[in-house]
């Protein structure tokens, strides 16, 4: 690893740079009681995108009703808890982005076509531009940062570097994410699982080859044009 | 004193090697902080509020409403009553607010009143057009008269559309005022030393006092030379707040506003004699271009002939602006040319790859490096084994080959570069260039480090800053060319300067110093060699500094490339669907820097040209004037699945290394469309004269060809 | 996108109950919503997400029927193992989306509700755009618009994947609403309409897909799909075919304001598939198909993508 600069560099990076904003309460604990304070948030909590997370003990009486203004929400992240007073209509990529200073998932077309805010819900790859961070409680939300470090690369991750499956780089963490859910899925991927797979995210520069090459690395098998 | 020159092939380690990207591991893992991702402490989003209208004057401006909302800060009328608007999406109003869902509720509640005025977006009817000036035609010989007395003649009317540049990142950037008269701004942007200064300018303020910073930015393809009004609004939203406000451009504006490449309609027709040469060229063209038009294509493209004349046409529409889009008016003029030129090898009955190497002389002086590459990419290919005359193919989906020919620029823009060697070994180059994701940060390590005799592990980049050495902004595949050459010199000069310092210390001469693998030598064998580390702790605590600048002594860069590429595609002759199977790329650009970013390079181009030759393009409402597909649905960019498998060749080594470095960004984008479609004529056995070749297109000519 | 109340009940009548206030929108996978409310061209004051509703989820073999809750998402649907076997034309479908993403995300009753892509809705001006008493539709760009069903007001086009194989399979739509349950024919679901006040779908207020239900009969079937890009995007024209004991379904996808059912294709294949009669129905679909001022190309994309849907058939 070169010594190339980036922001987060402490000995030369710029100083005052905000980690989030006066909004936010991101924490690295796991808060028991602002996680129960608000019944609505607590039952769309346990209501989550997916079906399993239904707790049926809870399922009792009217519905809570939250919003529009503001509620506490709980967020499972990374696997570390995180918090935040949002309006419902805070989708979960502006809560990310916005109030949780987690920017590696990109916004980019913000209607759900071109895949650069691709977030793992329990394993399973979504758009967050499309997904309302009330409802994503409850579910273990996998965003790039849970993937590795520059330091510690996961190995799609470092696929992606030595076949230069990046340019710009603002549709790479979107892809390495999509990259993820179809080695979980197709551990040893054909060039058209590959292309079938990874069709919901687009890139600009040009960067399809090196992505090809990248995945068919990190799967340890497969042949792929790059 | 130093030679200003590379080194000599046998002494390269990094040069001409495959290093990966030194920012690889910052960007794949989402730790990049490009200017949409910048959270400033009180920070405010904004928003713009955007005429609905192609072409409208401003009658009434309410603001009062959003500023009542909770959470709206500020509203900042930036086009007031009484301003003509000339494309649609324009801003007339910015909202500052204290969450990006405020600023957009802020935005809603913005009311503006116009009075409509009539437009025009559809250039293609030339007839229809209020304001388009026709060019003087320029001509070479008697085109006439050689097109009378030809043995066969071709033509056709082509047609490119207009498309955006669809920057993944969109314009713009966050912005802070330090105190009254000293300003940051973190922006995406492909010129940050020349930014600064716009932006200097438009706010009362020194230049010295703004400050860019840019380590990452999501693609700007020649949209993002500019401070544009979004830089400028976002600092004074900050400046009227005294608060930091972050101000991107939303997708819709994006693909609307922030940058479009004109569209080029051309009416053609060519002759050759019985040989097969082409003896006369005439042609006319015209092309949207925004209310302000845009250049002119080179038309004809690559080749000159005797007998020839062109006209271009400029026709202003109520669209946004024309901006550069990599290759500025070359994919246009090539997809012309080379399209004209097949279907002349067509009416001629000759292969077109025989037909142009019976043409290569008329390329001019660097006819040898066209055939060099004409023939690699045949190799490549497997042209003259597979290539069959136009509609040899049968069945359904029907396949066939395509070639076309490209050159451009690429000489080293002017950049300035300070190197630092500091007594813990560490050697770093601080150069005010900003690195687009085209491996401008590598290629600045790699010299330093190849000069230094080092591992790119040793030294350290600082750009993407407007305090450091100014540098060119990166267009035109001008970087690698000038922060290449400033970087040599500079580091040249810092290895001499080092020299200087130590060997006063070592009780030898300077001249008796080198460096190399790591080790400082003494040419005269007086002492073994020792470790970089070791001498460099005899710099002391001030550190070595050189500077170097280019274009600077010695001859670091040149200009002018060729390359060659061959597209095989099969065509479904009852969709109308195009099919990309193969691509093949040959490229010269002189010195190879690094294998790896340069390849990429290529292979970006040749996915770009699928894109613009298939499937994307920029759609107006007749009616409202306004981008129906202003979003990344219908605005089609290629996927994965749709580019096929992919070659690319650097043409390296004698007779291109001395050469010195040229720039690669553009020119690999300019063939696709015109390879693409030249291989779907020969499949669908029919010219397919139109980009993109979406299905509609594609059965029009199949139908129009009797074909269908 | 305006602010709203969320609310996340855990079974469909309370899902109804939610429903029942002025302004109340049903949330489901988001992928269509979601962008509609950014756009402006949807403004709910109240999302019921549905997604928490246990008995809306997934699909179940009973009594000669396969029941699809409307929660069910495409992606897991696409490799249930009857799906697979007994439904390929549903499977196609689902292939077709294009994007793992939207197949983790879109549900089965999202899908069949999803509103047109016409590129004037989405901008604001309606279902049925009108500029200066004109059709934007019809004198503007209307390449990617219907090409049935256009005489009226309207010419967007359904952009449901999944209704055109479920149509030809035969399937049934079941319905909560204020007023109970009903069932119907999903073909029932759709309507043209005459305004941009009016919907597109049949189903009252406070109404919400619960299940569809596709019988199990044995037929041949398959669909069609004809796109510009390989990946993600949207189709220019679909066919589902299903060839059984009860005869011959022929559903056209992305050519008309409602799935478009064509009987006289059916006719053609009710003798059984073969490459003349696949050639007859393909021309007998797109007959009375008329095309707008930029869109005759789709004809001949549906007339292929009913032949290649039938060939498919024959051989699957």
């Amino acid at each position: 690893m070169a010594q190339t600069k980036h922001p987060e560099d402490p000995r030369r990076g710029l100083a005052g740079e905000g980690r989030g904003t006066a909004e936010t309460r991101a924490s690295g604990s796991f808060s028991r009681r602002r996680f129960l304070k608000g019944s609505a948030a607590a039952g769309a909590a346990s209501a989550g995108l997916f079906p399993g997370f239904l707790d049926d003990a809870a399922a009792q009486g009217e519905p809570g009703v939250a919003g529009p203004d503001a509620v506490d929400m709980a967020f499972r992240i990374n696997g570390k808890a995180y918090v935040a007073t949002l309006e419902p209509r805070v989708t979960l990529l502006d809560a990310l982005r916005n109030h949780l200073d987690l920017t590696g998932s990109k916004k980019v077309c913000d209607r759900g076509t071109c895949g650069a805010c691709t977030v793992l819900l329990d394993g399973e790859p979504a758009y967050a531009c499309s997904v309302l961070a009330i409802e994503a409680q409850g579910t273990a939300i996998t965003t790039i940062e849970g993937l590795g470090s520059p330091e510690r690369m996961h190995p799609i991750q470092q696929a992606f570097v030595d076949h230069d499956a990046q340019q710009c780089g603002f549709c790479t963490p979107g892809f390495v994410v999509a990259s993820k859910a179809l080695l979980d899925r197709h551990p040893n991927p054909d060039l058209d699982t590959i292309h079938r797979e990874l069709g919901g995210n687009l890139c600009r520069c040009g960067t399809y080859a090196g992505i090809r090459a990248a995945v068919a690395q990190a799967s340890g098998g497969g042949t792929a044009n790059g | 004193m130093a030679e200003y020159n590379w080194p000599a092939a046998a002494d390269r380690r990094l040069i001409g090697s495959r290093l990966s990207r030194l920012d690889g591991p910052v960007k794949v893992t989402g730790r990049a902080k490009y200017a949409y991702d910048r959270n400033r402490l009180g920070m405010l989003w904004a928003q713009m509020v955007q005429s609905p209208h192609a072409h409208a004057r401003i009658t009434a401006i309410d603001t009062s409403a959003a500023e009542a909302l909770e959470g709206v800060v500020k509203v900042h009328v930036i086009q007031d009553v009484g301003t003509e608007i000339q494309w649609a999406h324009d801003e007339i109003a910015a909202v500052a607010a204290t969450s990006e869902e405020a600023a957009r509720d802020g935005a809603a509640a913005v009311k503006i009143e116009y009075e409509v005025l009539p437009h025009f977006v559809e250039e293609r009817r030339l007839d229809d057009a209020p304001d388009a000036q026709p060019a003087q035609a320029e001509t070479t010989g008697d085109p006439a008269a050689a097109m009378a007395s030809a043995a066969t003649r071709a033509g056709g009317s082509y047609h490119a559309a207009q498309i955006a540049h669809c920057s993944l990142e969109s314009h713009g950037q966050a912005a802070e005022w330090e105190d009254a008269e000293t300003l940051t701004v973190w922006a995406s942007t492909q010129a940050i030393s020349g930014i600064a200064s716009q932006l200097g300018e438009a706010l009362g303020i020194p230049a010295s006092n703004v400050h860019i910073e840019t380590q990452y930015m999501g693609g700007g393809f020649g949209s993002k030379f500019s401070a544009d009004r979004w830089g400028v609004v976002c600092a004074e939203l900050a400046r009227m707040t005294g608060r930091p406000v972050k101000l991107m451009l939303d997708r819709d504006q994006e693909v609307s506003v922030a940058g479009a490449r004109p569209s080029t309609h051309a009416e053609v027709e060519l002759a050759a004699d019985a040989e097969g040469n082409v003896v006369a060229w005439n042609s006319k063209s015209w092309g949207s271009g925004g209310p302000a038009g845009a250049g002119s294509p080179p038309i004809p493209y690559v080749f000159g002939f005797d007998h020839q004349t062109h006209a271009h046409t400029s026709v202003p529409t109520n669209t946004g602006p024309a901006r550069a889009w990599r290759a500025p008016n070359h994919p246009q003029a090539c997809f012309v040319t080379m399209r004209a030129l097949e279907d002349l090898a067509h009416a001629a009955g000759m292969d077109p790859l025989a037909f142009f190497l019976q043409n290569i002389e008329r390329t001019g002086d660097r006819a040898n490096v066209y055939t060099d590459e004409l023939e690699k990419g045949a190799e490549l290919m497997g042209w003259r084994e597979r290539w069959r005359p136009r509609g040899s193919a049968g069945g359904t989906v029907r396949s066939g080959l395509g070639l076309a020919m490209h050159t451009w620029g690429g000489r080293g823009h002017r950049s300035n570069c300070e190197v630092l060697a500091y007594r813990d070994g560490l050697v770093e180059a601080r150069i005010g260039s900003q690195d687009l994701g085209t491996g401008t940060r590598t290629v600045i390590a790699l010299v330093l480090a190849e000069t230094f005799g080092l591992g790119i592990e040793q030294v350290e980049v600082t750009m993407g800053r407007s305090v450091l050495p100014a540098s060119g902004a990166s267009g035109g595949s001008t970087t690698v060319g000038g922060v290449s050459g400033s970087t040599r010199r500079a580091a040249l000069n810092a290895v001499d300067a080092v020299f200087e310092r130590i060997a006063p210390r070592l009780g030898t001469e300077p001249s008796n110093l080198r460096l190399a693998d790591g080790r400082l030598h003494f040419a005269d064998g007086s002492a073994e060699p020792m470790p970089w580390r070791q001498a460099a702790a005899l710099i002391g605590v001030n550190p070595v500094t050189a500077t170097g600048a280019n274009p600077g002594p010695g001859s670091l860069t040149d200009s002018g490339v060729c390359g060659v590429q061959m597209a095989d595609v099969s065509v479904d002759m009852e969709t109308g669907v195009v099919g990309i199977n193969r691509l093949v790329a040959v490229q010269d650009c002189g010195l190879v820097l690094d294998l790896k970013t340069a390849e990429s390079q290529v292979y970006g181009a040749l996915i770009m040209g699928v894109t613009y030759a298939l499937t994307e393009e920029r759609v107006f409402d007749p009616l409202t004037g306004r981008m129906l597909n202003a979003d990344m649905e219908f605005y089609k960019l290629a996927g994965i699945a749709d580019v096929g498998e992919m070659i690319v060749h650097m043409m390296t080594g004698p007779g291109y290394d001395e050469r010195g470095v040229i720039g690669l960004g553009e020119p690999p984008v300019i063939s696709p469309g015109a390879a693409i479609a030249n291989a779907a004529s020969n499949a669908a056995g029919v010219p397919i004269n139109e980009l993109p070749m979406t299905p509609e297109r594609v059965l029009a000519a199949i139908e129009a060809g009797g074909m269908a | 996108m305006r602010a709203f109340e969320y609310t996340s009940p855990r079974t469909a009548s309370d899902a109804v109950r939610m429903l029942s206030v002025e302004g109340a929108a049903a949330l489901a996978g988001g992928t269509d919503l979601l962008s509609l409310m950014k756009d402006g061209a949807a403004s709910p004051t109240r999302l019921v997400n549905l997604k928490g509703i246990r008995e809306l989820a997934g699909a179940h073999e009973t009594d000669g029927e396969l029941r699809i809750g409307a929660t069910t998402r495409l992606g897991p649907l696409g490799e249930h193992r009857r799906i697979r076997e007994s439904f390929p034309a549903v499977a196609q479908a689902i292939a077709g989306v294009g994007s793992r993403q939207v197949l983790t995300m879109r549900t089965v009753g999202g899908d069949l509700c999803q509103r047109p892509r016409c590129w004037y809705f989405r901008a604001g001006f309606g279902l049925v755009p009108m500029h200066e008493g004109r059709s934007m539709v019809k004198t503007g760009d209307n390449r990617y618009h219907a090409i049935f069903g256009n005489g009226g007001a309207a010419a967007f086009v359904n952009p449901s994947g999944l209704a055109p194989p479920l149509m030809a399979l035969g399937a049934s739509l079941h319905i909560l609403g204020p007023d109970g349950e009903r069932t119907m024919a999903l073909e029932e679901l759709y309507r043209t309409p005459t305004s941009s006040e009016e919907s597109e779908f049949t189903l009252a207020a406070g109404e919400i897909v619960t299940s569809v239900t596709i019988p199990m009969r044995e037929t041949r079937n398959a669909t069609y799909e004809v796109r510009n890009r390989k990946g993600f995007d949207w189709p220019l024209a679909t066919a589902s075919i299903a060839v059984g004991g009860e005869g011959a379904r022929v559903v056209l996808g992305h050519v008309a304001p409602t799935p478009w059912s064509s009987t006289a294709a059916a006719e053609a294949l009710a003798g059984g598939i073969t490459e003349a009669s696949a050639e007859r129905a393909a021309a007998a679909a797109v007959a009375d198909a008329s095309a707008l001022s930029g869109n005759a190309y789709k004809i001949q994309l549906a007339r292929v993508a009913v032949k290649r849907a039938a060939l498919a058939a024959m051989e699957g």
